[in-house]
């Protein structure tokens, strides 16, 4: 075999402080006296990278306030202004993309090549997209006179950090909001240097505030009675106490969360494309992804072949450094992750189906979890139902069409699906009957800042992206 | 009737090629960073790999002659370079070729049958053809008839390679598919089978005589094809990329691509070549480069 | 939920409803009984209870005929979404046609004619919007790759539906869940009307269990279709009490239900409705496709 010699990106593009503080009306400040600290680690070596300020009621009270008194200015600032902000952010994020890309793969494990060309362009792009929409709102469909909500409490998962910090930042600031961000515990330090872009763009101090800290931070957050808006990414189950929680508070509320989408994959299909969509499907970022095609649902008449191509395509997966340009499989976010689906595919492995994965060497440090696939899968499997946020993927066959569609909307979860067929009316019968938000068709795990994405059902309501986006921020 | 219906079938029964994702894949694959020891294993590799060609009017014995002493010794400063795989010339020009690499292990590649149009009667093709094996070509390059291809007459062009075939004798048949004039990625796959059942050896993308040669999605599609044949067949076909792949990073790209698509049967010289002629000293420079550490020029190179 | 509280006494109607000119002393007048309106059905509560409203007795719904009614909804539904846009906008009329016809017995009930007429235009409005709002809501996005990607608006599914007091309320929240193809389970607050209302739809090419009907005192059906799930959205907009609507809201969350919250309760929904009580009740399903050849 042709070897490949290590292509190690050059960590020292970017630097890391020893230690954060909360990024609160312009400042970086320590937590008060009911805030603390906890370390942020590299998953592919469990080396600490920082030590980080966890944010208790008393700073939430205070980055709450700072919104609220940022708000008033920011909103009244005529719409061509905001943009300007918006468009000198994303400007600076493409100018330092490739700090961004390294500190990303660092904290959260992910290869650099998906950082580099993935993660950091849509990041650029996604606030482009919204600084234009600034002074526009009143052509956006939302009435004459579309105004703000106010202070938004943002919620961020750790899959793709600075990308769902995009998603929410971008469409709230652009229609007037302020903001206070919560990055997931364990991938805090891109929103901290978005932090300082902030600074360096000399966006106005309050607009933007950063706060870390554990699902308790979180909490007391989304909580906090001075909080008009609640935006958050993550699991169904935290989807679900939020809901509660907002109940009767009057706060609008947007939520994204799980997944099970089916990549359906007929006989027809372009085989060795579809491979390649099943491969990207799972496997991207670990599979650490909530509209992964985690269900590959083959038509029973070309079920060898696709096995077999798919297979072979994954023996040529290469798994280990995530700072190596050649990585295809970087980490696993965290030991508890980590666990998570170990506990999954345990239970996957007890209840029947057939496990493989290719010949694959584990680095002995950090989190790691080879590619795998179980076949024999049916809709009962635990493995078929949750939600494993891994490189696993479960394969189940159909024999006719209204079998798949049954099949793929046979779940709580409704966010996306993928159809693979050469076939133009049946492409369009089937998306036409799925009951997900995003339907990729002869694709897969596509994102552009025009589309609206999010889920049907519990994979949660309200949109991201694209015109549909603005209406989460418009009161 | 039947066959014409057969082969149609065959063909048109293949799994189709979705643009995007082929493209998609060929960039991703492209992103491979191939650095230090590595590269140099590529390169040398690649050079193996070399049909160095010259299809020029203008060709004369002299013009060849220098060609093939560059074919055997690329680097005459650098005795640890390989020899590359094989000179490519028009048939008038096999003769003088044939002189100079004769034992040396280099192989002898000549374009028959009306290069590069094709547009000639078969046994003018069939002529040509005798001619150039009769004057020392142990290798074949003959085009397809693509109009013959493009209106569905898919029997003609699968009978014409056979016949070429068999006029070959001992001698490698490669056979161009022109890619750039089939304009679709099923037209490729679909030319790919057809040659291949036909008794191509090889498979090649293009003559280098119009304006789309060869591209790494296309060599892509056709290396899928040649893997699948095997598959199915259990014969294995050679893939030769031809025209446009001027640097020795366009080269590791096609050399990934093969290395991450139908693997290491193929990473030879005797299953994949490059129709190349500036290609060679681009990955003299390189080589070099990385035996000496500085940057080489062009003028230390020779230019036949 | 106010004549639900009064009904709840069991009193005995101050007077009974005026249908005929007590003219003839001989003639006792007919009374009809209220029944729920589950599946294009008029059935009897399935707990055999009834109340009086105003001197009529009135099917009182059990959490079991809300289930039941859900039954139906989803049944109908895929049916209904799948109807092309343009006959949905002529069911729509047809309703508004058969609601002209019969304006005098909503006025017999008591609906001011104004009213009546209100709500006989609002489903005109609203028959217009069921072949325009994909194109108003929905579009082609111009994603930076080779790709065609189009986001189109599609039905959320079961709507559970607390209806407000007045009848053009009941009108302008049934009209903008139906016309994008979203079946619904109605609490109404005016029994009468509301099954007249039922009688009209039935008799205007409405498929049976599109709009389900059920009359009764919506605290206690109410818990039992927030928490239901194959509910997937929740319209509070006839809630009153906030601490209902609150624990609603929060039963609703258990499948994360879509919940519209309690409007302002002066609204009289004589204004613009706008796009937001149809927008609300649509999932946005954006689907990519590769272009090339």
């Amino acid at each position: 075999m042709f070897e490949y010699a290590p292509a190690p990106e050059s960590r020292s593009v970017v630097d890391i402080a020893p230690s954060y503080g909360l990024f609160i009306n312009g400042t970086f400040e320590a937590p008060g006296s009911t805030g603390g600290v906890f370390k942020t680690v590299n998953p592919a070596t469990e080396e600490v990278l920082a030590e980080v300020s966890a944010a208790g009621p008393e700073d939430v009270d205070r980055a709450v306030a700072a919104a609220r008194s940022a708000f008033g200015p920011w909103s009244a600032l005529p719409g061509a202004e905001r943009a300007k902000y918006l468009f000198r952010i994303a400007r600076i994020i493409q100018e330092r993309s490739r700090e961004l890309a390294v500190l990303e793969s660092l904290d959260n494990g992910k290869p650099i090549k998906e950082s580099r060309d993935v993660d950091l362009p849509l990041v650029a792009a996604h606030f482009f997209y919204y600084a234009g929409w600034a002074d526009k709102l009143e052509y956006a469909g939302f009435g004459e006179n579309p105004r703000p909500i106010g202070v938004a409490a943002q919620v961020i998962p750790w899959n793709f950090p600075l990308l769902m910090l995009a998603w929410k930042i971008a469409p709230a600031l652009a229609t007037g909001n302020t903001v206070v961000l919560k990055p997931a515990e364990t991938t805090p330090l891109s929103a901290l240097f978005f932090a300082d872009i902030c600074r360096q763009a000399d966006l106005p101090p309050g607009v933007v505030n950063i706060i870390t800290g554990a699902g308790e931070t979180g909490r007391t957050l989304v909580e906090h009675p001075g909080v008009d808006k609640v935006a958050f990414t993550g699991s169904t189950e935290v989807g679900r106490q939020i809901a509660r929680s907002v109940a009767g508070t009057g706060k609008r509320l947007t939520l994204e969360l799980g997944g099970k989408a089916a990549n359906i994959v007929f006989d027809d299909a372009p085989i060795d494309q579809a491979v390649e969509g099943i491969v990207n499907g799972i496997f991207f970022n670990q599979g650490h992804v909530c509209c992964a095609g985690s269900r590959l649902l083959v038509q029973e008449s070309a079920y060898d072949e696709v096995m077999e191509s798919l297979k072979r395509r994954m023996a040529t997966l290469r798994l280990g450094d995530p700072l190596d340009k050649n990585t295809d499989i970087g980490a696993i976010n965290s030991a508890e992750q980590l666990e998570r689906i170990r506990v999954l595919t345990d239970a996957g492995s007890q209840e029947g189906p057939e496990r493989w994965s290719p010949p694959c060497e584990l680095p002995a440090q950090g989190f790691w979890f080879a590619p795998t696939i179980f076949t024999g899968v049916t809709q009962a499997h635990r493995i078929a139902r949750e939600e494993i946020f891994g490189p696993v993927l479960s394969v189940l066959t159909f024999r006719t069409p209204a079998e798949a569609i049954e099949k793929a909307n046979n779940t709580p979860y409704g966010l996306s699906a993928g159809i693979w067929s050469e076939k133009g009316s049946l492409i369009l019968a089937v998306a036409d009957k799925l009951r997900a938000g995003v339907i990729w068709a002869n694709t897969f795990n596509k994102f552009d800042p025009t589309s609206p994405f999010g889920g049907y059902k519990e994979s949660g309501y309200g949109r991201e992206g694209g015109r549909h986006g603005l209406e989460a921020y418009l009161g | 009737m039947t066959a014409t219906l057969d082969l149609r079938a065959s063909l048109h029964g293949l799994p189709g090629v979705d643009k995007v994702g082929v493209e998609a894949r060929a960039a991703a694959l492209a992103t491979r960073s191939v650095k230090t020891t590595a590269k140099a294993a590529a390169i040398d590799l690649a050079i193996r790999m070399v049909d160095l060609t010259t299809l020029e009017g203008a060709d004369t014995p002299g013009k060849v002659r220098a060609l093939a002493a560059k074919a055997l010794r690329p680097d005459p400063a650098d005795s640890s370079c390989p020899h590359v795989g094989a000179v490519c010339v028009y048939p008038a020009m096999v003769p003088y070729v044939a002189e100079v690499l004769a034992g040396s292990g280099v192989h002898l590649a000549s374009v028959a049958t009306a290069f590069p149009s094709g547009q000639a009667p078969l046994d003018v093709k069939l002529a040509d053809t005798r001619d150039a094996v009769a004057a020392g070509a142990d290798e074949i390059d003959m085009v397809i008839s693509r109009g013959a291809f493009l209106a569905g007459r898919y029997d003609h062009v699968f009978e014409e390679i056979v016949a070429v075939k068999q006029a070959c004798g001992d001698a490698h048949l490669k056979v161009i598919l022109e890619t750039g004039e089939l304009a679709t990625y099923d037209n490729v796959r679909r030319a790919s089978w057809l040659a291949m059942l036909a008794g191509a050896d090889f498979i090649k993308t293009s003559t280098g005589k119009v304006p789309v040669a060869a591209t790494l999605p296309v060599t892509l599609v056709m290396l899928e094809a040649v893997r699948d044949f095997r598959a199915r067949t259990g014969r294995q076909v050679g893939v030769k990329p031809a025209g446009g792949i001027k640097t020795t990073k366009d080269a590791i790209k096609y050399l990934v691509m093969i290395n991450e698509t139908v693997g290491d049967d193929w990473l030879d010289p005797a299953w994949f070549r490059f129709g190349a002629s500036s290609l060679l000293n681009d990955l003299l420079m390189q080589r070099t480069k990385l035996t000496t550490g500085h940057y080489a020029g062009p003028d230390y190179f020779t230019l036949d | 939920m106010k004549a639900a509280d009064t009904a709840w006494r069991h009193t005995l109607a101050k007077k009974p409803p005026v249908v005929t000119a007590p003219a003839a002393p001989t003639r006792l007048g007919v009374r009809k009984t209220y029944k729920l309106f589950i599946g294009g059905k008029f059935p009897r509560s399935e707990s055999g209870r009834t109340y009086l409203v105003n001197g009529d007795n009135v099917a009182l719904a059990s959490r079991k005929d809300a289930r039941d009614a859900v039954v139906a909804a989803r049944a109908a539904q895929p049916k209904w979404a799948g109807a092309t846009a343009y006959n949905r906008g002529q069911v729509l009329y047809r309703i508004a046609e058969m609601l002209e016809s019969r304006r005098d017995e909503f006025a017999a009930q008591g609906v001011p004619v104004a009213e009546v007429e209100a709500a006989v235009d609002r489903w005109v409005w609203y028959a217009g919007w069921a072949d325009k709002i994909a194109q108003v809501h929905g579009g082609a996005n111009p994603v930076a790759g080779p790709f065609f990607n189009i986001s189109a608006p599609e039905p959320t599914g079961v709507v559970a539906v607390v209806a407000p007091a007045s009848f053009l309320g009941l009108v302008s929240v049934i009209a903008p869940a139906i016309v994008t193809g979203n079946t619904v389970v109605v609490l109404a607050a005016g029994p009468q009307a509301a099954v007249t209302l039922a009688e009209v739809l039935a008799t205007s090419d409405v498929p049976g269990g599109v709009v389900n009907i059920l009359t009764g005192n919506a605290a206690e059906t109410a818990p039992w279709l927030a928490s239901h799930d194959d509910v997937n959205a929740i319209d509070l907009a006839g809630v009153t009490d906030l601490d209902l609507a609150t624990e609603l809201e929060r039963a609703a969350a258990g499948n994360l239900k879509r919940v519209l919250r309690p409007g302002d309760p002066e609204n009289d929904f004589a204004g613009d409705p706008g796009l937001k009580p149809m927008v609300a009740l649509l999932e946005t399903k954006t689907v990519w496709h590769p272009k090339g050849f």
